[in-house]
Parts: structure tokens; sequence; C-alpha cells
């Protein structure tokens, strides 16, 4: 390192260097720890935003370095669960990009129609909000009963909330507004239940939806799909991982399905491109060639 | 000194900072800068444009993944956090807001801290929360150089004001002052050593 040539200005900084450098080892310590004893694979995941997120653990429990917290992975599994789930929840609204939606009303769900069924897998589904607004789209288009949606999350935490389909109603107010702008049909409220504090979703929208753990790091196809939706989950990994799970949409989609990535995400710098077609460019979504 | 990066927070009153500022910067500035803008999550970057038609220097925003480039300005993407890895490349995520904000510029500087370390200058121009203290005080820590714009100059001096009480910053300046010293800094980069 040439970090040498600042030590006049700041005497520090070499020695906060090196603890930087420990650091780093430190932090694939830990995920190599959370792999091989819980079988938790981060390893691949972008590491400043690992970092970031362990770093707020840490203040959280009041840790002071990175050798406490891997102690404490060692030998309390309650702080396991903890740490796993602020290393995997992401925030999620529903109808988030309206326009998306709004697109694949347009471009996606007149091929769907021509299905006798119809598969939907939300990898990564976090809490469940593009799931429902997924089942809000397919009811309001009268497909709901030929449908299945698989929604899936490595984090059992989640999926059992996602389940659930409880939502503060500060967070509905938000949806409320997404959902209007995507131009829906009815009004949001003929969808949930609210008392003074939460809605719960309808009934009737949770009855195609498959709830179901599944870790897209370590876990292989579970089923053929017509759509696959994975919007923001893609960017919390490197480069190397996310080539692996786009070899996994890619064998779960049927000839001519379609794959619906978030709108920074794209498909242009990797090994799969030259084998969709870009359904519509601005909403991310493609088109699995015959 | 060699400076490898140059990142920018900046919040209320920053469309007519960073006319003055980057319209001030010449075509040949080649320090890679990263711009922070709190802006509305349906927010089309239209400003980016408007941006570009005023100044030398060439803006865009910042992919995913992508590799950060001498000579070039990077804008965040409106409701992501923009994040820096160690590599030297761009990653985004829809984590939580901080400080009310996604983009948030303390995330930003944070990671950018971390990523280069002493070779960095962090900027805060004017702005009307705290967004971007704890991110000036991270730079500062790792060894970066830190800059606030002098709040009595800003549109709005909370945010420079934040940082520099929680901060020893290096310089507080004017967006005049602020220019003519990356100006003189990109310059020494460039002399032979």
């Amino acid at each position: 390192m040439s970090e040498k040539t600042n030590s006049e200005d700041n005497p520090g900084i070499t020695r906060d260097t090196i603890k930087e450098e420990k650091d780093g080892d430190k932090l694939r310590e830990l995920l190599e720890t959370l792999y091989q004893q819980y079988g938790y694979d981060f390893r691949e995941y972008s590491e400043a935003h690992l970092q970031r997120r362990i770093r707020n653990v840490m203040i959280l429990s009041g840790m002071q370095d990175m050798s406490e917290i891997q102690s404490k992975v060692l030998n309390d599994a309650g702080f396991v669960s903890k740490l796993l789930h602020n290393l995997s929840i992401t925030v999620t609204e529903m109808f988030r990009d309206p326009g998306f939606y709004k697109s694949l009303r347009e471009n996606v769900i007149p091929v769907l129609k021509t299905y006798p069924f119809i598969k939907i897998w939300h990898a990564g589904c976090s809490t469940g909000e593009e799931a429902y607004s997924m089942s809000i789209l397919m009811q309001e288009e009268g497909l709901y009963d030929r449908t299945t949606i698989y929604a899936t999350d490595f984090n059992q935490q989640v999926v059992n909330r996602a389940k659930e389909g409880i939502f503060s109603n500060a967070l509905i107010k938000e949806y409320t507004a997404n959902y209007q702008l995507f131009g829906g049909r009815a009004s949001f409220s003929d969808y949930y239940t609210a008392d003074q504090n939460n809605a719960i979703m309808n009934q009737s929208l949770k009855k195609n939806i498959v709830w179901a753990n599944h870790n897209l790091v370590t876990d292989s196809v579970f089923a053929e799909v017509n759509l696959i939706v994975c919007r923001n989950v893609l960017i919390y990994f490197n480069k190397g991982l996310q080539n692996k799970v786009h070899d996994l949409f890619y064998n779960s989609l049927v000839s001519g399905g379609f794959l619906c990535l978030g709108s920074k995400e794209s498909l242009q710098f990797t090994e799969l491109h030259s084998k969709y077609s870009e359904a519509d460019r601005k909403n991310r979504i493609y088109k699995k060639k015959y | 000194m060699q400076y490898e990066a140059i990142v920018i927070g900046v919040s209320s009153g920053g469309m007519n900072a960073m006319n003055i500022l980057f319209s001030r910067l010449p075509k040949e500035f080649s320090i890679p800068i990263v711009l922070l803008q709190h802006i509305g999550p349906h927010s089309d970057n239209l400003w980016i444009k408007i941006l570009n038609n005023k100044t030398n220097v060439v803006i865009k925003e910042a992919d995913e993944k992508e590799k950060i480039e001498k000579g070039r300005v990077y804008v965040s993407p409106p409701n992501y956090h923009l994040l820096i890895e160690k590599n030297k490349t761009f990653s985004l995520s829809i984590d939580a807001r901080v400080n009310y904000a996604r983009p948030s510029i303390d995330v930003l500087f944070e990671s950018a801290a971390e990523a280069y370390k002493s070779k960095l200058i962090g900027i805060i121009l004017t702005g009307s929360n705290s967004d971007g203290t704890n991110g000036m005080k991270r730079i500062k820590e790792c060894g970066g150089l830190t800059i606030a714009q002098d709040p009595e100059t800003a549109e709005s001096g909370y945010m420079p004001a934040s940082a520099i009480a929680a901060v020893k910053v290096d310089h507080i300046l004017s967006l005049q002052g602020i220019s003519d010293l990356l100006i003189k800094i990109a310059k020494e980069n460039n002399a032979p050593l």
C-alpha cells in the first residue's frame, strides 16, 4: 500500500489503514463461519453493503469490533438469527415503480392470457409486498384463478410475515398512492381490512400464493415458470453470484417466459444477455428467446 | 498527495450550487466526482441533462457495478442508496432511508471512506438536514480531506453547519473557494512527482 505519504498530515492513518485491512479479513472470516456453521452463504454479497449492515448490528448490540461479533456468532444462536435478519431484510413496497406494473399489464399479461395455467415466481419476496401486488394485478385481469404465485425467500422470518399479510396503515397510505399511479382498476381499500393501526390483506389474494423457503445462492430450480420477478435483489450480490442466479432463472423459465429486474438492474453485462430479448427496456422486462 | 475521488453531498439549494461549482471546473478535470443530490423517489434525474448542458465535465447517472473512471462525474439514481466497493465499483441498495433520505449522503460517504481511505475528498454543500455529518466524520477518521461550504454562503446553511459542528473539517469555503481548491488539487495530482 502507498498510504505512507499521508502519514505526516495524519499520524494515525497508517495504523488505521492496517486496522481497516484487518476488518476486511475479519468480515470474510465471519461470512465463512456463517456459512460453515449455519449454512447461510453471504460470501458473494457486495461487501460495502454487508459492512454497513454489520456495523449497524454492532452499534445496536454495543460491540466494539469484528472479533466480538465473531465470537458471538460462534456461541449464540439467538444472536445469529438477529444477524441474519439484519443481513437479509430488504425494504419493499406494493406497486413500487408504478410504471413497471403498467408495463406488465400492457406487455406481459396479453401473453400470459394465452396459457391455460400461469406460474409466477417472486424470487426474494421479502415481506411479500410485490407478491400481493401481483395477486391484485392478476385478479383485475381475471387471471387469478389459473395462476399460482410462488413467493420465496431464504429468510423464514420474513416469509412468515409475508404470509400474514399485515401492513401498517402508514405503509398502506404509500402503497395506495403507488396503486393509483399504476392505474389500478378498483379502490385499493377493496383489497384489505383495516383497524386503527394495521391493514390485513384479503384472504382471496393469498389463496393462490405458495410461500416457501428458497435460497437463491444455494438452492436449485424447483419449478418451470412463465414469469420471474426478482427486483432489487441481485444488486446485493457480486458479479459472479449474479451470473449464477441468472443461470438459475434461465433454467426455471419456459421459452418465451419473462424475467423482470429492478429499474437499475440489467442483463446487459451478463453472459445470458443474448438469450433474452427486451420486452420493455425501460422497465427491465426481458423475454427468454425460443 | 494524490487524490483518487471526490464525493459531494448536497440537498436543498443544490441546483444553483452545482451550477456554480461545475461550470467552473475545466473539461480536463480528471479526479472522478460522485455527486449525491437528495431527490424524490419518482424523479427522472432530468436535472443531469440540464446540468450537463451548462458544464464542461461529463455528468452521468451511476450504474450498478459500474467501474469508477477518471474524468467523470457520477450522480446517484433516485430511490436507491449508492455505495462504493473496495474495487472502486458502484453498488446500489434499497435499504431503509437513512436520515429520511434515499439516496443518503452518509451511506455514500461512509462506503467511499472505506474504499478510498486517505485518497478521498468529501464535500458537504447547501442543505437543510444533517445527512452527511456521519459520513464526513468517517472520511476524516480514514484520513481523507474534508471540505464544507461556508454556511453563511449557502442557500441553506444547516447541512454544512451540522458537519462543521461534528467534524474538524479541513476547509470551510464559498463555492468559488471550493472550485478553486479542487482545480489546484487536480493540477497537483497531474504534476510529475
